[in-house]
Formats: C-alpha cells, structure tokens, sequence
C-alpha cells in the first residue's frame, strides 16, 4: 500500500507496533493494563476499519506487501516440499512457482504466484506478473499431478500475466489459453483459491478448478481497476469508482457465483497473522480435496464443465 | 476464384468512423499506403486495398457471406441478448451503451453465429462483429460462441470461429473474464469429440479472446497483417518504456514465432479453409 491510499491502515499498523512492543517488555502491572488497554482499541478499531471497507480499500488490502504469498501457505501447510523448475521449452519464471508437497496426509501438486517478500526477490519474480513460461511450468506440473493422479491446489495473487514485448513474443495468450482448455480437461481434483490479486488472463490461467475459493479480502476482475479506469474514464484516478462498478471483492464474486465460498481472514487481514490466515484455508482446502477425490474423473470433468457452463448472464427471447 | 462469383457482391460496408477530409463512403483512405480509394473499387476487391494489400475490417456479415456458399444462411441463438448484470456505469451507463452500439451497428451483440455450408462442407461459423463494442466478449459472446460448440458436438460439424475483438468486455466485469474459461471448456468437448476446430484471426484480435479461443484452433490462420496479441501495444509501450518494432504483433510476425499455422488473403480464404477441412473432417 502507499501511505496516501491506505491512511485506514496506519492508525492500526500503530497499534500493532506499539503492542509488539510492549509485549517485549518484562511484565508489571502498570504495563499489562496499558497493553490490554491497546489490544481492546486495536480489536475495537480493527472491527470498525475493517468492518466498512471500500471495494477500492479491499483492493489494497490485497495487495498488501505482508500477505502470505504461494510460498506462504506451503511453509504452514505442507510437508515435504519439492519445489519444481522450468516449462522444458525456454526457461524457468520465478513468478510461478510450482512443485510437490504433503498436505495433510495426501501428496499434492501445488502451482502458484509469488510476488517474493523482499525487494530484490520481488524483482527477479517480476512482481509475480508471469510470462508464457511461467504458465507452461504450471501445466507440466498439473499435466504430471494427472499422470500421478495427485489433486492439484493452485494459488492466484497477480496483478496480471506479464504485458511485455519477450512475454508477446513467445506467445502469452496461448499460454494462458492452452491453460484454460487443458485445465477444464484435467482428470484430477484441481483446488483455487484466490488469495491476493485476481489480474485477469493472468489469474484466471491458473483458476479453472473443481472448487473455487476466494480469501475475504481478496479481489478478482477482468482487468485492474486502474486499468479499467483509464480507458472507461480516461482518467486512472477513478480507479475507486472502476473498482465499485466492476464489483470486484469477494462478496461480489460469491454472489455473481464465480467464487464457491469465502475464506474469512484474521481481523486486520491476513497480512496481520499469515499463519493464522494460512491455517484457516488450509481447513477449507482439505475439506474440499475430501469430497472431490471421492468423484470419478468423468464425473470430475462434468461437473467441472457445468460450473463454468452456467457462468454469464443474459436475456434469451 | 469460382467461389466468389456464385456468391452474391457484399453489401457495401459504411467505414468505420467517418474520416473527415473525405465524403463518407464515396472514396476512402488506406491506412496501409495512405492512398485515396473509391470505395466501390474497394468493395469489388473485399475491401482489400488494390494498391498495397492492406486488409481493411469488414463486418461480420460479410464475413460469413465471403465464407458460406448460402446466401441467407440459417443464423442460431439469436434470442441470446445482453444485460446489464453489475448495473454498470461509468461515464455513460452500460444499459445505454448497448442500446446505441444496437441501433448504430444493428445487431444485438458482438458475433453471429450460423450453420451452413463452406463449398458443400457442413459447418458452423461464429462470426465477431468490431464495429459492436469493439468485438467485445461479455456473456452473450461466450453463451454464443459456446452453443456453437457445443451445437457443432451434437451435429458433428466442424467449427470456425472468426475473431475480431479488443478482448473481454469491461461492464461485464469477472463474468467476462469466464467467457474465455467458458468456451475454452467447450472447446475442450470438441477437440475430445474428435471434431477439426479453426480459429480465424482478423484485425483485431487481442486481449482475453486471443487469450483463450483464438489460440485454441486446430489450425490458428489470419489475415494479412492483422493486430494479434494478449496485451495491447500501447501497454506494452508503456511497460517497457520503448516503442515496438514495425510488424510486432502482426500476423506475420506471430506467423514466425510459431503460433500461426498460416497467413491466408481474403480473396483466398474460403478456398484454404475448405480444402484444410477436406483433410480434417469426413460428414
Ligand atoms: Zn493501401
């Protein structure tokens, strides 16, 4: 976030410190009535900030810079992880990350985003905007989870697939577009969760699935609300209005049935706790691969095909 | 050339916005050679400019009327229309929009869809309409184009897809965003069915459209220097902070990094068609 958009975030950033702080110190008695005294205004606060967030404030939260990332929620999630390299045609992009873990007593595929935590990661992962390379690992990695016959969970946090010239080059629609078909084919459970950014192509790359989750303050939409603004408005100022008119949260997505459920975040947002936010999605992710694995291939693919068949709407007369 | 003197001449097609410095639809200008055309000269020759070959956008229509050997061929879904699902607005509102894109353009959505045949080969066609939005794909281009599909499935025809679009369509917000999941799945159906599937690109085809069905064909082929590409230039420019080389993105650029299987003229590209899916579909 940038100090002038998320002003609605400092005050609570604040109080965070302070009781880190605090929490430091030896105990006394004059301390704990001053720390429990800052935990009830920051759960007060929290509770009132969070409770009244605009789609454009959501947006922010999203793409907090202390968010657990892919890389995240394998740490508190999985076991075992061997984390896989390269689309054996060009190159390995670091803006995907791709590879085999143990979650919870089964062997999965795990394909996501990541953005990198520090400045020097965020660039060599180019922010975790993915070129054509990246989205062909993640099918060889999926295309393998079939073979194996592993469940595959996939991640999205993008602002978008990578609009530059070598991304052009070695064909980024058709990477993403062989993604879709190949996705809506796969003959294995296929788990997403939406967890930061939902950028468009970029995101949706890697979001055809049995089951789709969203984080409750996550966004997904079909291009970024600055984006949207510039060429609706003309003026990437309006980008708060762009993010209320494309209805881009996750109340709107459960409601216009593009997400299956919300998973609710710590109070704060993930970025507050991302242990506690990885542990509750890693609940509601087991639970699905529970019901899924219980489904044939074809019955898998079928109803996959119906979820995203019954999407859209229209007048017909 | 045979097959075009049984066709009926394409109706004369209004150019897409007015150019001010020359009567509308008596002469026009090429933006290829930048040479003044009669715009009956244009028409006898599909709108491809005589002097330099440049390809100028066409309807759908015309379209389907260069490809099928109908003259009226049987249109589908033409009950499927568009509605404003997010109560969109910005600074005009969507509701709106569509009406006036509806009355100018005088269609009730960006593609057509229709079942015919293609020098005797049953097919079904999906045909993008530019001048509506942009070719833009909301629900009523992916409800459309993913009946054809799955319609082309039930009647064991193959499918051709013609594209031309700027990508998915904004006032529809995520649910545009599906469409390219949506058809891509029923594409899927096809490809399993065993049926041939040809994307044909025409100026333009970027975004979410070429990102998903246009990329999908069997055999992908486009017109002579067509805009082909997921982000458009103007992004990209503004990414990586330099300016694109002349023919980046044009078909026959994309022709040479390998995800063309080919370039095809206008005036060729009914025959090209029929005798690929002569190899590929037996009725
Ligand atoms: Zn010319």
């Amino acid at each position: 976030m940038t100090a002038s958009d998320s002003q609605f975030d400092i005050p609570l950033a604040e109080l965070r410190k302070r009781i880190e702080e605090l929490e430091g110190y030896p105990a006394g008695s004059s301390q704990d009535k001053e720390l429990e005294r800052l935990r009830v205004s920051l759960r007060k606060n929290t509770a009132e900030v969070y409770g009244h967030l605009s789609r454009w404030q959501k947006v922010l939260v999203a793409r907090h810079q202390d968010r657990p990332y892919t890389l995240d929620y394998v740490h508190f999630l999985m076991e075992d992880w061997v984390e896989v390299h390269g689309d054996r045609a060009f190159s390995d992009d670091p803006a995907i990350v791709a590879g085999l873990a143990r979650f919870r007593g089964r062997s999965v595929a795990v394909v996501g985003h990541e953005k990198g935590r520090d400045t020097k990661e965020r660039i060599s992962r180019n922010f975790g905007q993915p070129r054509p390379d990246g989205y062909r690992k993640a099918l060889r990695v999926m295309k393998m989870a079939e073979k194996f016959r592993l469940p595959v969970l996939t991640f999205i946090d993008t602002a978008g697939a990578y609009p530059g010239l070598d991304a052009e080059e070695r064909g980024q629609a058709e990477a993403i577009a062989r993604n879709l078909i190949e996705m809506s084919a796969l003959t294995v459970p296929i788990v997403v969760t939406v967890t930061g950014e939902g950028g468009s192509g970029g995101a949706l790359a890697l979001g055809v699935g049995d089951r789709v989750f969203i984080l409750e303050y996550a966004t997904y939409s079909v291009i970024s609300p600055e984006g949207c603004a510039a060429i609706l408005w003309k003026d990437q100022n309006k980008k708060a209005e762009a993010a209320e008119a494309m209805r881009i949260t996750a109340p709107d997505l459960l409601q216009l049935g593009v997400v299956d459920a919300i998973i609710p975040e710590p109070p704060g947002g993930a970025h507050t706790d991302p242990e506690a936010a990885c542990r509750r999605v890693g609940d509601v992710l087991a639970d699905a691969l529970d019901e899924l694995v219980r489904l044939s291939p074809n019955e898998l693919i079928a109803r996959r095909y119906e979820k995203f068949r019954a999407l859209g709407v229209y007048d017909e007369g | 050339m045979a097959w075009f003197r049984k066709t009926k001449t394409p109706k004369p097609i209004r150019p897409e916005r007015p150019r001010s410095n020359v009567p509308e639809g008596l002469w026009v200008k090429c933006e290829g050679c930048k040479e003044v055309i009669y715009s009956r000269d244009l028409d006898r020759n599909l709108r491809v400019c005589p002097k330099c070959g440049h390809h100028m956008r066409i309807d759908a229509r015309t379209r389907i009327a260069l490809l099928l050997d109908e003259p009226e061929p049987r249109e589908l879904f033409t009950g499927v229309t568009p509605t404003d699902p997010l109560a969109f607005r910005d600074t005009k509102r969507y509701r709106d929009r569509i009406k006036t894109y509806q009355q100018a353009v005088g269609e009730r959505d960006a593609v057509l869809v229709v079942q015919g045949h293609l020098d005797e080969i049953p097919v079904m066609v999906a045909a993008m309409e530019y001048r509506f939005m942009g070719g833009s794909m909301g629900s009523v281009v992916g409800e459309k184009i993913t009946r054809a599909a799955e319609r082309a499935c039930e009647r064991r025809l193959p499918l051709l897809v013609i594209s031309a679009s700027g990508g998915a369509r904004m006032q529809e917000g995520v649910l545009s965003l599906m469409q390219m999941a949506k058809i891509s799945a029923a594409l899927g159906r096809l490809r399993a069915a065993g049926l041939p599937y040809i994307s044909i690109l025409t100026d333009p085809t970027t975004g979410g459209v070429t990102a998903s069905f246009a990329m999908l064909g069997d055999l992908n082929v486009a017109e002579p220097g067509a805009l082909i590409g997921f982000a458009g230039p103007r992004v990209i420019e503004q990414t990586i902070r330099q300016s694109l080389p002349e023919g980046f993105q044009r078909s026959e650029f994309l022709l040479e990094h390998g995800f063309l299987d080919l370039v095809v003229q206008r005036s060729e590209m009914k025959e090209m068609l029929a005798r690929c899916l002569r190899h590929l579909y037996r009725p």
